[in-house]
């Protein structure tokens, strides 16, 4: 199986969608096939989990949809605008206005409120820091922490914390959520609480990614992808072929 | 499960008929396990016979309440505080199913985890969504209702541990089944006509596996 596709090709409402995405690294002798014809796209409103054992290339699928590394074949798509063909700058500005990337370690920027840190990629982005703050608080709000907005990541909770990572993922037109094992540093309770977030959120017209391995987690999604040695393998969404398991016998 | 404990157990919240306890059963385990309503009268009969329980007579429509005797009482918290034992082994198709593919030649046993994984994630899916819906009824309910509906996310979440548990377990023969591929082999002849023991005690445990390296070998 070389490719897999999961979804219809004619879907223009897609938020993110890779086509016949390949990336290898290396070069010929050392050449490493990390992710290979890989077809995959999340609407607006859905959430779609990735699940693998190690080195299946969840990260890299990952890293290629948010426009962190380039695929070597194939196109990845942001809101219908193919980031193949974009450069430094635009590439930049692309990642800033339409992709937010939730970790497991949070990533908040320690000397910044949980405000200055949501408004951050709209004030890098060139908006004024009054419009900025208010749509920060608008993404606090989404998210039920609204009440956190002037308090410093040292001050919250891993649960209070990554509810801030995701409204910052979301803040102003943002719409693709990009998670990378989001409760991974959280109990089992406060990692519940920050999956029904990244639903509700997906409910209410994100579209998001979630790189899990556990999958009590997964099931939270819309369709669970499950990927090895860099190919889709199967998704709960796509139809079930029922080919003969057993070869035939001579 | 035991119907006999079961409806004891309601009866110690208070006097009940018999189509009473069967609806207060099933609204506490979610309709998981569902009782026919002939299961309850027989138990109730049987726990009016060994004095367990006793009638208090019928009511206008001649519904039959029933309440617990002092043993009745006794019976239940013995209940409570007694571990729930796991004697026998229940028959699990799937796990008979992947032992037989591992040695029944042709069969693609990758393909027969991944074909399960994926409908063992889809029943999660389902158990995920039904635990969002009762979460949030839980979280809006009043206190009544409320133990009701703990009840039920209770039952839904030991669902869901046990859906994870499965798809851990074929993850982990997936892995086991690759690592068995890239074992080295021992030459068939090394030691002819020996029984198949070995000085280390660890290799022992695994011998049952070695059916996955032997394919079409001659037993």
């Amino acid at each position: 199986m070389s490719s897999s596709d999961t979804t219809p090709r004619t879907d223009h409402e897609a938020i993110l969608r890779l086509d016949n995405v390949t990336r290898v690294h290396g070069t010929d002798g050392t050449a490493v096939r990390a992710l290979a014809g890989v077809s995959l796209a999340v609407r607006a409103g859905e959430l779609v989990a990735v699940m693998g054992p190690s080195g299946s290339g969840k990260s890299t699928l990952l890293n290629l949809a948010g426009g962190l590394d380039a695929a070597t074949s194939g196109q990845v798509l942001i809101e219908g605008q193919s980031i193949g063909t974009l450069k430094g700058d635009a590439l930049a500005r692309l990642r800033r206005r339409r992709v937010g990337f939730v970790f497991q370690d949070f990533n908040l920027i320690p000397s910044l409120t949980a405000v200055e840190n949501v408004a951050l990629p709209l004030e890098l982005d060139g908006q004024r820091v009054s419009r900025a703050r208010r749509r920060a608080v608008d993404a606090l709000t989404m998210v039920g922490v609204q009440e956190l907005a002037d308090r410093y990541p040292d001050k919250m909770s891993g649960g209070q914390q990554q509810r801030v990572a995701i409204a910052r993922a979301l803040v102003g037109d943002r719409r693709l959520v990009l998670a990378d094992e989001p409760t991974g540093a959280l109990d089992s309770h406060t990692g519940e609480g920050v999956l029904r977030v990244l639903r509700e959120r997906c409910d209410a017209g994100a579209a998001g990614l979630l790189v899990t391995h556990e999958a009590r987690h997964a099931a939270w999604a819309d369709r669970v992808v499950f990927l090895r040695d860099g190919v889709v393998v199967d998704s709960t969404g796509s139809a079930e072929t029922a080919e003969a398991l057993l070869e035939p016998t001579a | 499960m035991s119907v006999k404990q079961g409806l004891l157990a309601l009866l110690a919240t208070e006097p009940m008929y018999g189509a009473q306890l069967r609806s207060e059963f099933e609204a506490r385990t979610g309709g998981t396990w569902p009782l026919n309503v002939g299961q309850v009268y027989t138990t109730l009969a049987r726990l009016e016979r060994d004095g367990l329980v006793e009638a208090i007579g019928e009511d206008a429509e001649g519904r039959i309440s029933y309440r617990l005797t002092r043993a009745g009482q006794a019976e239940v918290a013995r209940w409570w505080v007694s571990p729930v034992t796991r004697e026998t082994t229940p028959r699990d198709e799937l796990v008979i199913k992947l032992a037989l593919a591992v040695t029944v030649e042709g069969v693609d046993v990758h393909r027969v985890v991944q074909t399960q994984r994926t409908a063992t994630l889809r029943h999660l899916q389902d158990l995920t969504r039904l635990k969002q819906r009762a979460t949030t009824h839980h979280e809006a309910a009043e206190d009544g209702d409320g133990q009701v509906d703990l009840a039920w996310l209770l039952v839904l979440e030991n669902l869901i541990y046990a859906g994870e548990a499965e798809v851990r377990w074929l993850d982990h023969v997936e892995a086991r089944l690759v690592r068995e591929a890239n074992r080295p082999r021992r030459p068939a002849s090394a030691t002819p006509g020996t029984t198949a023991t070995t000085t280390d005690p660890a290799m022992g445990a695994i011998a049952g596996d070695q059916s996955t390296t032997t394919k079409g070998a001659p037993r």
